[in-house]
């Protein structure tokens, strides 16, 4: 009998990755799913090396960082492989998660898989967070206490939980060496959550850009969709490469490479592109409290999608209305982020408040509303 | 079984373009091996492929169509299998020479030459990113001025995190490190080959044994004793008695003008 069919480990590896049956029309918005896991490896493997030359003390994570970048031999590679790591896998889960809502991916039967991946989406916005803060520049230490500070809308306690959350007055060490031990940890709970996440979906197997039954048209994910995701898989290589090599720093905000000044706030704090999005809803809220609850309000409507937009065609070639309205969806969220960037004048504030009227509309009222009406006009 | 086929197929091939001689026997093969090369060889003349007896090209199989379009169906029902006639003009087909696997292989095997490459590069950016950094690198000499030392004083310095000891000799001291014979010696060494010059020794000043640190001026041999396990060192940092196996390592070091000594 050969190994992959007699070993118990090696037949689950072949089960769920050799011979595993995956519909044949599957087009490239499938392959970032794959992308991101190794996209998460390769955060794992290099901040692992990280660890080694990073010092987590508030006097001398900054110098450290500047001797990674000088005199540790492939230094420089390993902190922009990091860094920009972090921004690609933000934009590949990003488009996983669209694909996710313009097919319908999350839809029954598969409400475990889509919840589960809003639990990842949470899960890497907290660890890319925490990382941000430990080089210790000043876009680290002032975004980082502006987005602890959010704590103290908690009615009663909220100033006790977030001298608890700083392990002291102010933003310090206690806090750094915390992030520190955090953002080590998180990505291995990130790890078990994917693999959680892809047996969720291996109960139902993939779903299929046509949204129709394809039990009899499968073919196995081994060598054709393993070939598939490698091309993916090369041209995210060259773009990373081409990133890390020739603009490593343009994602990044100058700001950063100033130490961090407790006594000085830089005139504008943004947080990192991927964030900007969420930022940009939390400042068109003129309420601090609504603003942090409707923060919460954005996952929740994300998370409870399966449930409020029951929807039964699965792909947007037979649902049209749908087609051009989550067009209209990803052009919010590209305004949303632009705006994130922004200063706060009059214009913006009503740009951002219309935005986030549409987000919350889409997601809460449309979808919900075109999916009962399909099933009107269905029957 | 494909071995002894393709055999076949080759004497087949040679039988018409050479004698009897180059594959007897084959004669009664022949009778029953279907006639595989009729009618091919004109495409390949008129292409100008070089005629060459022992291989044979794809396009051998195909005939271009005749001057009609369409190819009537009873015609295409009625053709044996090996002689399919595709309509050109319809179809497109892979040029000759990139179709099957030979190619398909040769591409891939490219492939996994590269894959290995760069697999190969980021394992060892990984790994070398673990040796000693630029400014580890940079302390990894001392310079040391001597002319603070006196004559019979033993200093410490600290080298690559080492303590080494520099003490400086009296010619009597020298003469008694000269005379000790070799025989006496666990490590033997001559105390000449110990020093650069004879007035300064500089010896790494960790005990051969289990690496604690000598104490200097104490010992029965007018050098150093290891207070750990009871190693003493003589006046050259040669072992004398005790469990140490080794002298007293000595680094690579040099003299520079104006009394200094670089050490590493």
């Amino acid at each position: 009998m050969r190994s992959h069919n007699k070993i118990q480990v090696l037949k689950l590896l072949n089960q769920h990755l050799g011979v595993y049956p995956t519909p044949i029309n599957l087009n490239w918005s499938w392959s970032w799913g794959s992308l991101s896991g190794l996209l998460l490896g390769s955060q794992i493997v290099t901040g692992i090396l990280l660890a080694m030359h990073y010092t987590g003390h508030v006097d001398h994570a900054f110098a450290s960082v500047q001797h990674l970048m000088v005199d540790v031999p492939s230094g420089m590679i390993i902190r922009y492989a990091h860094a920009n790591g972090a921004s690609l896998f933000f934009t590949v889960v990003y488009l996983h998660v669209l694909r996710g809502l313009y097919y319908s991916s999350g839809s029954q039967p598969r409400e475990i898989v889509w919840i589960s991946g809003v639990i990842i989406l949470l899960l890497m916005i907290i660890t890319a967070f925490i990382g941000y803060v430990l080089p210790w520049g000043q876009m680290s230490f002032w975004g980082a206490t502006v987005i602890t500070s959010l704590a103290t809308v908690i009615p009663v306690v909220g100033k006790q939980i977030v001298y608890w959350l700083w392990g002291g007055f102010s933003i310090d060490h206690p806090t750094l060496n915390r992030f520190y031990s955090f953002h080590y940890t998180l990505p291995f709970l990130l790890a078990g959550l994917s693999i959680f996440h892809i047996a969720a979906l291996h109960q139902y197997g993939s779903t299929n850009p046509l949204g129709i039954n394809t039990q009899g048209s499968t073919i196995q994910f081994g060598m054709y969709f393993a070939s598939k995701d490698l091309v993916a898989l090369l041209i995210l290589m060259l773009v990373f490469a081409i990133i890390i090599f020739f603009s490593p720093e343009y994602l990044g905000h100058p700001d950063n490479l100033i130490p961090a000044n407790p006594y000085s706030t830089p005139q504008h704090i943004v947080p990192e592109w991927y964030f900007l999005w969420v930022y940009a809803i939390l400042r068109s809220i003129p309420n601090k409290a609504m603003g942090v609850i409707t923060i919460g309000l954005v996952f929740a409507s994300l998370i409870v999608q399966p449930f409020v937009s029951v929807v039964q065609i699965g792909s947007p070639k037979f649902r049209l209305i749908f087609e051009r309205l989550y067009w209209v969806f990803v052009a919010d969220l590209f305004i949303l982020t632009w705006l994130g960037g922004q200063e706060i004048m009059p214009a913006t504030m009503l740009m951002g408040q219309l935005c986030t009227i549409i987000f919350f509309a889409f997601l809460l009222i449309l979808l919900p509303f075109l999916a009962w009406l399909e099933t009107l006009l269905l029957i | 079984m494909a071995l002894r086929r393709s055999l076949a197929l080759l004497c087949n091939r040679m039988l018409h373009f050479a004698p009897e001689a180059s594959c007897p026997g084959t004669m009664s093969l022949l009778k029953v091996l279907p006639d595989q090369n009729v009618s091919g060889n004109d495409i390949n003349q008129q292409s100008g492929f070089a005629s060459n007896p022992l291989r044979t090209f794809a396009s051998n199989a195909v005939q271009t169509a005749t001057k009609t379009d369409i190819v009537s169906a009873s015609q295409l029902s009625m053709s044996p299998t090996n002689k399919i006639m595709y309509n050109e003009f319809n179809h497109t087909r892979f040029a000759p020479g990139t179709e099957g696997r030979p190619f398909a292989y040769f591409v891939q095997t490219g492939g996994r030459f590269l894959y290995a490459s760069a697999i190969r590069l980021v394992v060892l950016k990984a790994l070398v990113s673990l040796s000693a950094a630029a400014d580890t690198l940079a302390m990894s000499s001392l310079e040391v001025d001597l002319s603070s030392v006196e004559e019979g004083q033993t200093i410490t310095v600290k080298w690559r995190g080492k303590p080494v000891f520099i003490k400086y000799r009296t010619d009597e001291e020298i003469a008694a490190q000269a005379a000790v014979s070799l025989g006496d010696l666990k490590d033997a060494q001559k105390d000449v080959d110990r020093v650069v010059d004879p007035k300064y020794l500089i010896v790494i000043g960790v005990c051969t044994h289990l690496g604690c640190v000598p104490i200097a001026g104490a010992g029965n041999y007018n050098g150093w004793f290891c207070p750990c396990h009871g190693s003493h060192y003589d006046g050259s940092g040669r072992i004398r008695e005790g469990p140490a196996p080794y002298n007293l390592e000595v680094p690579e070091y040099k003299f520079l003008e104006g009394g200094k000594v670089i050490i590493g």
